[in-house]
């Protein structure tokens, strides 16, 4: 490991997935640095969440390179890349329905600590996980719930919960998977309080539609469309980029 | 009152040979095999979502192999066990990477055909396992100078096994692999993401399943004395199998209570009733439609409602 911190965060060169015939993304290019704020926009089928699944290895890129903090992870399984920090939260939401809150952020926590391969000692001989798991709850505010079972939740409630495992890992980059999506008003002001609370170790990579809201936690846009690339860059420039214009407005 | 109930069972288990005679104590030293059996498979089916329908292999290979130490090598029984244990296991590791080449049915598939072929070599290599006649003749270990052959001595012997296995199994599952084992059957592409191997995690579990099958094959072979192709059948594993469903996969004592009711089935409905099986099979239907989850958390549920009812 070279001791210089690496330039970048999130590198990714000429990324593209095809399903049979449909290429779902195309020759993707981008660059994230670390601590870096982006917004992913495009509209409903432009290659977002297959770009977030080729960067975390749950689908193998047809062509291309993904390259973490230096690391070139092209073509490391999903929980190697973990391991070299990153996280991510789904937009389906994914989460362990018959476990309690707090068992749901311990496997965030679990997942990358060597005492996941014990065996011979209950889990909750690890006071400090649970300690832990229900600090992460409390900055959530779920803390009252750590002990309810994920399926007697409320969706919004889920949505807290996924973020909160991603959390519990303290990545150094964070996939986010449109967090605010079936959020109400109140919850979206919780929500993003919390984004925006995240510390800037982490580089954060959201995709959001809800525009209004997303617009104030990034620094950075990137607009994809039919898996494209087509306007990158300051938020500002991509806003009034008249590209982005013709993409949302149809013009 | 948990724990009082607990000692009761345990003094009832201890007490059992003084009470009942040769013949119940033999049919609880045949549970209790049975239950260390259906354990074992559990752990793949109910903890890890890995339906096996040859788990049979475990179990008889471990039988054969000490049955052929002890009566065609001169081999003691310590040693035997030693071996016959530690290539069981050693097959586990090897067939768990065939199987966990695929999940769900084609995993089921696999450890089906794997079986069969064991199955078939037990058969058809009679100059190494006497073929359909089977090997008989066989001894019981008489660990620390203590005789076996009493009803009582097995039942006890068998007892200690059992407790063990059950503690340590219990252990595997409730610790820390055991939640990513858990984590892994209800979510594995979370599981990853998180940072947990999926493979691995699966695999450690199948050579760990492989290694119980095989301590219940070496009870089987002590306490029947006799080893037959037929242990390592289908048939075997999908009545291992069925007794785990039945009971109520996923928990730690559904599939004993499972196996204990194949076994009573067996035994007693054979005696009346000429297509046993036929029995069985209508019996498990009921109980998958009354209780689909199984007996235990079917039970459990029924008394929480009488319990909330009050
Ligand atoms: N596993 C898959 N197999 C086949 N096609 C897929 C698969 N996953 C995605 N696609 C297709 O790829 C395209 C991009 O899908 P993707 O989910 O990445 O879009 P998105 O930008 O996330 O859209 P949304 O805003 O609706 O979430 C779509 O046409 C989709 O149907
Ligand atoms: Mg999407």
């Amino acid at each position: 490991m070279n001791s210089a911190e690496p330039t970048c965060a999130l590198e990714i060169s000429h990324l593209r997935k095809s399903f049979g015939g449909l290429v779902a993304t195309h020759d993707v290019s981008l660059t994230i640095r670390p601590g870096e704020r982006r917004l992913i926009i495009g509209p409903n089928g432009a290659g977002k969440t297959t770009l977030f699944n080729q960067i975390t290895g749950d689908l193998q890129s047809t062509a291309g390179q993904i390259r973490l903090f230096g690391v070139d992870v092209t073509h490391l399984t999903p929980y190697r890349r973990a391991h070299l920090g990153l996280a991510r939260t789904y937009q389906i939401i994914t989460l362990f329905d018959r476990d309690t809150l707090e068992h749901n952020v311990t496997l965030g926590l679990l997942g990358l600590r060597p005492s996941r391969w014990q065996m011979w000692r209950p889990l909750s001989y690890y006071g400090d996980l649970s300690t832990e798991a229900r600090r992460i709850l409390d900055a959530v505010g779920l803390l009252h719930l750590a002990d309810s079972l994920v399926s007697d939740l409320a969706y919004g409630e889920k949505r807290r919960v996924e973020l909160a495992m991603a959390l519990a890992q303290k990545p150094r980059v964070l996939l986010l998977d449109e967090p605010l999506a079936g959020l109400s008003n109140a919850e979206r002001a919780t929500v993003k309080a919390l984004i925006a609370a995240i510390p800037r170790e982490t580089a954060v990579v959201m995709i959001e539609h809800d525009m209004d809201t997303a617009l104030d936690l990034a620094e950075t846009v990137t607009l994809l469309n039919y898996g494209r690339v087509i306007v990158d860059g300051e938020r500002d420039a991509v806003v009034a980029d008249p590209k982005t214009r013709e993409v949302y407005l149809g013009v | 009152m948990k724990w009082i109930a607990a000692v009761l069972f345990a003094a009832m288990l201890v007490l059992l040979p003084s009470v009942a005679g040769d013949f119940y104590v033999n049919l609880a030293s045949q549970i209790l095999i049975a239950a260390i059996f259906a354990l074992s498979l559990n752990l793949l089916v109910g903890f890890g979502g890995m339906t096996s329908l040859g788990h049979a292999s475990f179990l008889g290979v471990a039988a054969y192999i000490s049955a052929l130490l002890t009566s065609r090598y001169g081999f003691a029984h310590g040693p035997a066990a030693i071996v016959s244990i530690a290539g069981t296991t050693a097959m586990a590791a090897v067939f768990g990477v065939i199987a966990l080449r695929a999940s769900g049915l084609g995993f089921l598939m696999i450890t089906l055909a794997l079986s069969q072929v064991l199955w078939g070599l037990a058969y058809r290599m009679s100059n190494v396992t006497n073929g359909d006649n089977g090997i008989a003749g066989l001894t019981r270990p008489m660990p620390f100078g203590i005789s076996l052959d009493s009803a009582a001595s097995f039942y006890w012997f068998a007892l200690a096994v059992a407790s063990v296995s059950f503690l340590m199994m219990t252990t595997f599952v409730s610790s820390a692999f055991g939640s990513s084992l858990k984590g892994v059957r209800d979510q594995p592409r979370r599981m990853a993401a998180l940072g947990f191997n999926p493979w691995m995690i699966r695999w450690i579990t199948f050579i760990y399943a492989g290694f119980w099958g095989g301590v219940s094959g070496l009870l089987y072979v002590y306490y029947n004395k006799y080893i037959h192709p037929t242990s390592l059948s289908t048939t075997s594993s999908a009545e291992a199998l069925l007794g785990v469903i039945a009971g109520g996969s996923g928990t730690l004592s559904g599939p004993a209570v499972g196996a204990a009711l194949v076994l009573l089935l067996k035994n007693y409905a054979s005696a009346y009733v000429e297509r046993w099986n036929m029995l069985l099979g209508l019996v498990f239907l009921f109980i998958v439609l009354v209780m689909p989850t199984g007996i235990v958390p079917g039970l459990s549920k029924l008394l929480n409602l009488r319990r909330g009812s009050r």
